[in-house]
């Protein structure tokens, strides 16, 4: 890629999804946009950038952020922090919360719906516990697409077979074609909202826990910094963060410290101890 | 070491399977039917069994059975490894005492996170 298309589609992915591209990485833009430019009848992948250069094609940026996206996500990702979160999180939440009865949970980065959706196996897991409360689990992304794909909830073969044990295969899921299609209340209770986390977060409310797992990973400092801060704005005193097990708080923000033995968990500063 | 005995009549399947297992940390051990893989349990029972359903002689859901039936059967944890990828086959494992289910095609990932499931590492 020519030097100057390669500074304007850097710094134009840096504006308006976070996502830090550099040089080294050109590999990861030519692999990604290459089939764009294929689909739009595009010569190639400098002419795609010329294209974006000229600000008026909404439609290519947008589909140049998403296609630059990473939509990892498996079931019960890293399996400890949703055995943490079942074992410990949810029932201090259930006595934290015990008069009003309601809970809000965000994924941040909800991607095909896999995270979202394993919260809301866990909590169905408890539904007689549960019964009575009011219980909300968000899920935004960067990506339309993606987000599309998460509320429709079906799954490849090899996506089930990424962490999810095979009881929870059978109890909350239904064999369609050579495909895997989650249950329709596992789906009603996810609320799946386009939103970009460098956006004003204020809209989507405060939540007591917010997942925020492998996200950080893909953005500079200040972004990081930017990001935590305004997830700390969206939670109260009491909440709880989980970020992924390559990421940390330390050195970006002083808003959250580190849940005592609990790797990947974090609390606000100034709120009390947690176990 | 733990020992895993992959039981399938494919000699591929063992070759694949063994390697990725043998990768995790395991020793292997290799059966090609149901019946065989039952003389291999009664010499020395292992920790876990990969375990194919169709096979000639003896098939995967009979040697689950006649495992569980053995002194020290209910031990291994037992993951099928099989192209029957239906509702009704998981189920009828699972009933008879599986532990885990894979559907092929598999890769090393989705071996190492089902071992990982039924607390093999």
């Amino acid at each position: 890629m020519q030097p100057e298309n390669l500074d304007f589609i850097a710094k134009f992915l840096k504006d308006r999804s976070g996502l830090v591209v550099t040089a080294d990485k050109g590999y990861l833009l030519d692999s990604r946009l290459t089939p764009l430019a294929r689909k739009r009848a595009i010569k190639d992948v400098d002419s795609l950038v010329q294209q974006l250069r000229t600000g008026r094609d909404a439609e290519l940026e947008r589909a140049v952020v998403e296609a630059m996206t990473t939509n990892e996500s498996f079931f019960f990702r890293d399996g400890k922090p949703f055995d943490q979160f079942r074992d410990n999180v949810l029932p201090a939440l259930m006595q934290a919360r015990a008069t009003r009865k309601s809970f809000r949970i965000w994924c941040a980065a909800a991607s095909s719906g896999q995270e979202p959706y394993t919260i809301a196996m866990i909590l169905k897991e408890q539904a007689a516990k549960l019964a009575g409360w009011k219980v909300e689990i968000v899920g935004t992304d960067i990506s339309h697409d993606i987000l599309d794909r998460a509320k429709k909830g079906v799954y490849s073969q090899f996506e089930v077979q990424r962490g999810l044990p095979i009881q929870m295969l059978v109890k909350y899921f239904k064999k369609k074609d050579e495909l895997w299609q989650i249950d329709d209340s596992l789906r009603a209770m996810v609320d799946y909202r386009h939103h970009n986390l460098l956006q004003d977060l204020k809209s989507l409310g405060k939540f007591d826990v917010v997942f925020c797992r492998n996200v950080l990973i893909y953005f500079d400092q200040p972004t990081k910094t930017r990001v935590l801060d305004g997830i700390a704005a969206q939670m109260p005193a009491d909440g709880w963060l989980y970020l992924g097990g390559a990421e940390t708080v330390l050195g970006l923000t002083e808003r959250f410290k580190p849940v005592a033995t609990q790797r990947g968990v974090y609390s606000l500063t100034g709120a009390p101890a947690k176990v | 070491m733990k020992v895993v005995l992959i039981v399938d009549d494919s000699t591929v399947i063992r070759k694949v399977a063994g390697k990725i297992v043998r990768e995790l940390g395991f020793e292997t051990l290799e059966a090609a039917d149901g019946r065989l893989a039952l003389d291999q349990c009664e010499k020395r029972m292992p920790d876990a069994v990969l375990l194919d359903w169709n096979m000639p002689v003896m098939d995967g859901l009979d040697f689950l059975r006649e495992l569980r039936k053995m002194p020290g059967g209910d031990v291994p944890q037992v993951l099928f490894c099989t192209t029957e990828n239906d509702m009704n086959h998981i189920q009828r494992a699972l009933e008879e005492g599986a532990n885990e289910y894979i559907m092929k095609p598999f890769d090393s990932e989705i071996i190492e996170d089902k071992f990982r499931q039924v607390g093999l590492l």
